[in-house]
């Protein structure tokens, strides 16, 4: 509403474009408004915070669909195993599809030199002072990428529990990756994660005799998030449990390769 | 902290709004944050404040409206208030609970001269 006068005709919608300038002419009343104030008045916006990243997440996702391609993106805290991980199934499934990886971390490209060696393809995102990666990073590593017509792509996240689950990157899910060495509290304890999160893999499982983890209450926390979210327990050191992960992945990809073609 | 990427988001729809729009400052910033989104406020307005520096919104006032948590309790069939995304249904204590409102993550409005 405009301050100066009272009229209502300042609450113009704006969705995306400018919206249409503030006149004062359409009342049957007539007034005039002080030469040279602005008035005050309130422009209406009703745009989501995300929107500019969630189109940019949507963008990713529809070129990654035409090509088939399978992206997760991994997220943990920092020293979960996810590049031990990653490193190992992209030897594993390597022979059967082509593997592609963003690393995301703040500094250097030791991650991605990590991944380069098992032959995957792999473009490190250094993100600075940044604590997540975000949709455009994503579109640009992709771009660099070019990843193959039916192949993998791992987006390993910025190691935190937090700020990731805001960001679409265009994946196809979400997978959690919480080791045995953590508590098992952490659902609880960052539940936005494990809410946003298709899949969680309870990694380190040779560690299980030697700490308190509890994988059942651990379960029932996620779940209590998330009533969906699936889970696999494995190590990625001694490879107990990576076939069933590589047949989660292996699903996940014939499901978007059978959409593509 | 991403309450900074989001508050530089915030900055970005004021400036794509204001292009083209009759007005010098703008004075009032509204936002409607949801309980169960991904953002705390009191980080929202520690980040708004730095992000505004020498912009278009430079001083400019952040309301934020809080949007309840809301969930659909499936063992009591009916809608209620989630405080937050760990909490129990407030009447059968279960966990079945799926959220329903409460994500809201949005600019709502400003105040412009």
């Amino acid at each position: 509403m405009c301050t100066t006068c009272g009229c209502g005709h300042g609450d113009v919608a704006v969705e995306g474009e400018a919206a249409l300038p503030h006149h004062h002419h359409h009342h049957d009343h007539h007034h005039a408004h002080a030469p040279g104030i602005s008035p005050t008045r309130i422009i209406e916006i009703e745009r989501d915070i995300l929107s500019k990243n969630d189109h940019l997440a949507w963008h990713n996702r529809d070129d990654l669909a035409r090509l088939g391609v399978l992206a997760l993106n991994l997220v943990s805290s920092p020293g979960s195993g996810k590049t031990t991980l990653l490193a190992r199934t992209a030897a594993d499934l390597g022979t059967r599809r082509a593997v592609a990886v963003i690393e995301g971390d703040q500094q250097t490209s030791l991650d991605a030199d990590r991944i380069r060696e098992t032959g995957a393809r792999a473009v490190q995102v250094n993100t600075g002072k940044g604590c997540h990666l975000d949709a455009d990073m994503v579109g640009r590593a992709i771009r660099q990428l070019q990843p193959e017509p039916g192949s993998l792509l791992f987006i390993e996240n910025v190691g935190n529990l937090v700020c990731p689950a805001a960001f679409d990157l265009g994946e196809a899910a979400k997978v959690v990756i919480l080791s045995v060495t953590e508590g098992e509290d952490k659902p609880l304890k960052y539940p936005d994660m494990f809410r946003a999160a298709s899949c969680m893999v309870l990694n380190k499982s040779d560690l299980l005799p030697y700490v308190p983890f509890d994988v059942e209450k651990c379960v029932e926390y996620a779940r209590r998030i998330n009533p969906g979210i699936e889970v696999l327990q494995l190590s990625a050191l001694t490879g107990d449990g990576l076939g069933d992960w590589c047949a989660w992945i292996e699903r996940q990809a014939s499901a978007i390769t059978a959409k593509a073609s | 902290m991403h309450e900074m990427a989001l508050a530089e988001g915030v900055l970005q729809i004021v400036e794509d709004t204001i292009r083209g729009q009759n007005c010098t400052r703008v004075t009032a910033i509204r936002l409607e944050i949801g309980a169960l989104s991904h953002v705390e406020p009191d980080a929202m307005r520690f980040c708004f404040d730095a992000v505004i520096r020498g912009s278009v919104a430079e001083g400019a006032r952040l309301e934020i409206d809080t949007a309840p948590g809301r969930a659909w309790c499936h063992n009591c069939g009916h809608e209620v208030a989630l405080p937050s995304l760990i909490a129990a249904c407030p009447d059968c204590g279960g966990f079945q609970v799926q959220v329903t409102g409460g994500q809201e993550l949005r600019v709502k409005d400003m105040e412009v001269n």
